[in-house]
Order: C-alpha cells, then sequence, then structure tokens
C-alpha cells in the first residue's frame, strides 16, 4: 500500500546491521510496489484502447502516473533496458507493454493505421526503449501515445497484439463479427474488474485493502445497440480495406 | 419504465422489476438540473432519455401534497450513434442537461450527449379548437353540402399535453468528448466544452461555431493536461472558467482575444509536499467547477475535497473541506478498481451558504461555510421513508466506534453520488443514486453536526 509521500528510507541513516537490513528492505519494497503500480497502469493503458473511444482524461492521468514513475525509476538508475535473455518476471513482456504505451492505437483522431503496418519484431520495442537510458537524445518515454496519424519510421515494432487485432478483424467472416463487436460493447468494467479481482474474488492485486468493495455491477449489456444493418455496413467497409 | 424514478419525497419507484443491485445501465441517471425557478428539474441518463420532473403547486386541499416533483415529460433525446471512420460506438448518454432562462410559455433545454448538444423546447397544450366549418371533429373534410352556416371555432380545455421538439441541433463540434455545457447570461449564447476545445454556439445558429479554447498541443505526444468542466460567469456574459486535470481554474476574458489561450487569470494551489505521491495529479484533477449565484467565488471538487475560491485571489482557495479524507489511505486500491477516475459534482445553495456534494456508498455531504458544520447523509431507500427526517451518518475510521457508524471498509464503491442539485431558491436538493432519484426538501432548518 502507498503510503503518503513515499519517501524511501535512506539506508544509509541505519546504524546497525539489522536496521540496515530494514532499511535495505524497505527500499526494495517500494520498488516492488512501484512496478507493480507501473505495471498496472500499463496494463490499464492497453485495455483503454482495445474497446469503445477511452476516456481521454483517464488515459492522460494513467499515462502521467506511468511517466512520473518512469522519471524517478531513471533517477534511481532502476530504469534500464532488459536483453530477453533476463529471466524472472518476463520482463520483456513487460517493456513490450510499454511499447503498447508508445505505439498504441488512440484512435483519437485520424483513421486507423493499415493492418499489417507493423512486423511483430521483438526487437523493436526493447530498441527504442534503449535511449531513455542512454546519454544520446533521451527520447520520451511515451512518443506516439496518442495518435496513430503521425507516421514515424520506428514504427516497426507493433505489438503483436494490436496486429492480432487487425488481422482479426480483417480474416473474420462477416458471421464472427457480431460477437467482436459484442465484446466491444461490453461495459468496461467487465475487464477492469475481472483484472482486479472484484468479480469472484480472490485474485489477490498488488494492494491490499478495501476488503469491502462489492463487486461491480456488470449488469446485462445494454444490448449491441449497432443493429444489423450498421455491423452490415461496417463489415463491408473493412472487407475493402 | 424508467426503473426507480419517483416524484416527491419519496425515492424510486417499486415497479422496476429487477433488483436494486443490478440496476440496467440505461436507466443510470448522469446529470441532474433544476430550471431557473426551480419548478422544473430535469434528468438524463444513460440511455439517451431525458425526464422532467415539475413541482406541484401547494393546494390547501391536498396539504400532504407540499409542492411535491411528479413527471412532466418524457422524452428520447439522443440516440446512439456510429462513428463509421473509427468504428466506434458514440453513446446517448447525457452528460449534461442545461435550462434556459424562460422568455415566453415555453421552456427550453439544451442536452448533449459525447457529440452533439440538442436545444428542446417544451410546450404545453391545454385547450384545442373546436367547431371548424371544413374539418369534422376527427379531421376530416366535411361534405361541403352539409355545410349551411358559418361558425366561429372555438378554443374548448383539454387534457394537459406536454409537447417536446427538438429545436436545433448542434453537431460536428467536437473532436473529443463533450464534458460541460454553459448558457450565457446573455441568453443568445453558449458554449460547449470537451476534453481539448471549447466551442461558443449562437443559440440559434447550427452550422457555426467559433472555437475559444484549445489546448491540444501540436504534438498530441506532449499531451498532459485535459479541460474536465467549464462554466459562464453568471453575471458577465465575457467571463468563463474552465478547470483542467491538473487541479488548474483557468479565469478566460472573450473581450482580451478572440482565441482564449491566455487566460485572465490561473487559479491553482501549490502542492502540499508532505502529500505527494504518484496519486497527487489524479486526486488533484478538477471534477466540476460551479461559479456561486453572486458571481463572486467559485466551488470545485477533486477527488478528495470541494473548494471555495475567490475570484480576487488566484493562489490558494480560501475554503477546503474534506469529503471523505479516509480514503487518503487507500488510494492505490481505488486507482486499482478505477473509482479514483469517479467524477464528482458539487452545488451550491441558493445563498451561496452551504455547499453540497456527493460520495460513497450513496452518501452525500453538506458543508455550512458560516458555522463550519458539516453533515453525511444518505440516499437510499432503507433509510428514507416518505417525510421521514434523514439521520446523519458517520464512517468511522477506527477509535471510537458509535453504533451507526459504518466502517470504511464496508464502503460499497459501487453505489457512488456523482450528480447532485440544488433548488435555485429553496432547501430541496435532488439527488441521483445510480438509477434512482431522490428528492429531498427541507420543512425546518435541518442541524448539521
Amino acid at each position: 500500500m502507498f503510503t503518503r509521500g513515499l519517501k524511501r528510507k535512506c539506508v544509509g541513516h541505519e546504524e546497525d546491521m539489522e536496521g540496515a537490513l530494514a532499511g535495505l528492505k524497505t527500499v526494495s519494497s517500494y520498488s516492488l510496489q512501484r512496478q507493480s503500480l507501473l505495471d498496472m497502469s500499463l496494463v490499464k493503458l492497453q485495455l483503454c484502447h482495445m474497446l469503445v473511444e477511452p476516456n481521454l482524461c483517464r488515459s492522460v492521468l494513467i499515462a502521467n502516473t506511468v511517466r512520473q514513475i518512469q522519471e524517478e525509476m531513471t533517477q534511481d538508475g532502476t530504469w534500464r533496458s532488459v536483453t530477453p535473455q533476463e529471466a524472472g518476471r518476463a520482463p520483456l513482456d513487460r517493456l513490450v507493454s510499454t511499447e503498447i504505451l508508445c505505439r498504441s492505437a488512440w484512435e483519437q483522431e485520424g483513421a486507423r493505421p493499415a493492418p499489417g503496418l507493423g512486423d511483430g519484431h521483438v526487437q523493436g520495442p526493447v530498441s527504442d526503449l534503449c535511449p531513455v537510458t542512454s546519454a544520446q537524445a533521451p527520447r520520451h518515454p511515451q512518443s506516439g501515445i496518442w495518435e496513430l496519424d503521425s507516421p514515424r519510421e520506428d514504427r516497426g515494432g507493433f505489438h503483436k497484439s494490436l496486429d492480432q487485432i487487425f488481422e482479426t478483424l480483417e480474416t473474420k467472416n462477416p458471421g464472427c463479427m457480431e460477437e467482436l463487436f459484442s465484446d466491444v460493447d461490453s461495459p468496461y468494467y467487465d475487464l477492469d474488474t475481472v483484472l482486479t479481482g472484484m468479480v469472484g474474488g480472490a485474485r489477490p492485486g498488488p494492494c491490499e485493502g478495501l476488503e469491502g468493495l462489492a463487486p461491480a455491477t456488470p449488469g446485462p449489456s445494454s444490448s449491441c445497440k449497432s443493429d444489423l444493418g450498421e455491423l452490415d455496413h461496417v463489415v463491408e467497409i473493412l472487407v475493402e480495406t | 419504465e424508467h426503473g426507480g424514478r419517483g416524484g416527491g419525497g419519496e425515492a424510486g419507484s417499486d415497479s422496476h422489476p429487477f433488483p436494486s443491485c443490478c440496476p440496467l445501465p440505461a436507466d443510470i441517471i448522469s446529470t441532474v438540473e433544476f430550471n431557473h425557478t426551480g419548478e422544473l428539474l430535469a434528468t438524463g441518463d444513460k440511455g439517451g432519455r431525458v425526464v422532467i420532473f415539475q413541482r406541484e403547486p401547494e393546494s390547501k386541499n391536498a396539504p400532504h401534497s407540499q409542492g411535491e416533483y411528479d413527471v412532466y415529460s418524457t422524452f428520447q433525446s439522443h440516440e446512439p450513434e456510429f462513428d463509421y471512420l473509427k468504428s466506434l460506438e458514440i453513446e446517448e448518454k447525457i452528460n449534461k442537461i442545461k435550462w434556459l432562462p424562460q422568455q415566453n410559455a415555453a421552456h427550453s433545454l439544451l442536452s448533449t450527449n459525447d457529440k452533439t448538444i440538442k436545444l428542446w423546447k417544451i410546450t404545453e397544450r391545454d385547450k384545442r379548437p373546436e367547431g371548424y366549418n371544413l374539418k369534422d371533429e376527427e379531421g376530416k373534410l366535411k361534405d361541403l353540402s352539409t355545410v349551411t352556416s358559418l361558425q366561429v371555432p372555438v378554443l374548448k380545455p383539454m387534457d394537459l399535453m406536454v409537447e417536446v421538439s427538438p429545436r436545433r441541433i448542434f453537431a460536428n463540434g467536437h473532436t473529443y468528448h463533450i464534458n460541460s455545457i454553459s448558457v450565457n447570461s446573455d441568453c443568445e449564447t453558449y458554449m460547449s466544452a470537451d476534453d481539448l476545445r471549447i466551442n461558443l454556439w449562437h443559440l440559434a445558429i447550427t452550422d457555426r461555431s467559433f472555437n475559444i479554447v484549445d489546448i491540444k498541443p501540436a504534438n498530441m505526444e506532449d499531451l498532459t493536461e485535459v479541460i474536465t468542466a467549464s462554466e459562464f460567469h453568471p453575471h458577465h456574459c465575457n467571463l468563463f472558467v474552465y478547470s483542467s486535470s491538473k487541479g488548474s481554474l483557468r479565469l478566460c476574458d472573450m473581450r482580451a482575444a478572440a482565441l482564449c489561450d491566455k487566460h485572465s487569470k490561473l487559479f491553482e494551489e501549490p502542492e502540499d509536499p508532505s502529500n505527494r505521491s504518484f496519486f497527487s495529479e489524479i486526486i488533484s484533477s478538477v471534477s466540476d467547477v460551479k461559479f456561486s449565484h453572486s458571481g463572486r467565488y467559485m466551488l470545485t471538487r477533486d477527488y478528495l475535497t470541494v473548494k471555495v475560491w475567490d475570484l480576487n485571489m488566484e493562489a490558494r482557495p480560501i475554503e477546503t473541506y474534506q469529503v471523505h479524507d479516509y480514503l487518503r489511505s487507500k488510494l492505490c486500491s481505488l486507482y486499482e478498481n478505477d473509482c479514483i477516475f469517479d467524477k464528482f459534482e458539487c452545488a451550491w445553495n441558493g445563498s451561496d451558504s452551504v455547499i453540497m456534494t456527493g460520495a460513497y456508498n450513496n452518501f452525500f455531504r453538506m458543508f455550512d461555510r458560516n458555522t463550519k458544520r458539516d453533515v453525511t447523509l444518505e440516499a437510499s431507500r432503507e433509510s428514507s421513508k416518505p417525510r421521514a427526517v434523514l439521520k446523519p451518518r458517520r464512517v468511522c475510521v477506527g477509535g471510537k466506534r458509535r453504533r451507526d457508524d459504518i466502517s470504511v471498509d464496508s464502503l460499497d464503491f459501487t453505489k457512488k453520488i456523482l450528480h447532485t442539485a440544488w433548488h435555485p431558491a429553496e432547501n430541496i436538493i435532488a439527488i441521483a443514486a445510480t438509477n434512482n432519484l431522490y428528492i429531498f426538501q427541507d420543512k425546518v432548518n435541518s442541524e448539521m453536526h
């Protein structure tokens, strides 16, 4: 649980060995909490753009939070690029998640990118993140976050799940379109509550507390609003693309 | 069926077939607004409907129906639309309703969803002409040979009919989602604000609007702040305020420039370094801003507090009230379940002496600016019978716990009171609790703790 101030204990102030160890523990638990907050934020941003048009205010606030964490981690020196060989918590996935942050299809303006833009290369995202800690041209970690219509040469690293979405839309036959749209129509809460383990309990989140949280009320979705005629029309557009 | 909209002091309606824990999404009330006299109360819901309540005049014949609100009119304001270019749905949810000052027998209001604003005219018909020469009672043309004399049609009373018609549709003005609309005191113009831009419209012109604020950065990668709410000054037709997700307020003067990107005044409270956390910015985001009736003050709501600002002092608010400070230690969990992004509204009473805002667990809070007393009340069927006095509630945060206290961990975060409204003159308040509308009237000055 994040407490006020989020100040780290300075290890140097502890006098005895036990104290020093305790200090170290505090530091690492803070780092863990901070990391899990970062992960949580990235997932939130990732989920955003898969559904209906994202709430821009919420997205901006989450992105700013991510930026703050990244800045602090950069100052700590704990923000570094990770080689694919590193084991543990699949850090590459996390970096790839960050790539979504950088490349996500916000769709605030302009059309979607042509499907198949990304090659899905894994090297792309990793190499793009290196400059964050390098001495040269410090690139903003949030580049390209808000819109996709400014083409950039280094966009080869399109996240694979984003690619999958576009592939799906292209290759699925019209019969499956309703399923896709019914997903889109479900209230956002469903995914988020699943994520935070509120529905069906039991998944331990990174934060404790608030035991009394009642499950969100996903209720029956107020019906797939697009009627069949509109769906047919959309299918036509996508197929032509 | 509107699943739970009731009139008068009674809460909700028992005819809703669904249990109250699972309201139909379309019935969720998304905005509440009294008109300028308080005679009418409009609500908008997630399904795009508007329901207008009218206050019954107090009559000696029925002393118990002391000015209670009954349904006056219901209409479908917005329908869901589909944006083919982006392959995204445009929700029909009514984000805001604002009444126009009444200028003739008809009432007019503006209602908006994320993209389109509509001007609705509400008229009453309680008379009907009868005795036409050429038409019979069903409206069919008479056989002319049967018409032997001339008569003057007479207006005869009929059952009251309330007719609603869309007079203007202000479309295609916004790329981003509209969060506010505000009618100017000149009664000719109004503004609409989305996340990044504010437009000025003339009420009679739908094919054109003027952009008066634009905070969209040249490079969208640089976007770090959005507009969260905006309002015209109640008396000065050239002044308006808008709030941001970073907790700042900007007062703008339309006389200064066509594009009001430069504020006349910037109201911002310096951050408290001892309270700093990764959530500081999020909880400082202003979810609502309201000018006082006097026009001298502004009221803002952020996640944990309501603040009163004096227009003459930009450095800090003159008053800060804690709405639910016990949530400060729970911010991480509230971030996880997205509650930290809930946008609560706030309201002034008619004399600007009391301010009100909603909270969780169907609680709402009132703060008396003069006595500095505050009270927590609950809007729920269980705790309020018609004409019963609301019992103050208390959230206990450890320490001595009284019998009816509720602990922080037992709060129901799905029951949030985001939308509240106060009658412009009297102590009557409208509280929207998910899909139920509660109207509370104060007959005697209630005590505040």
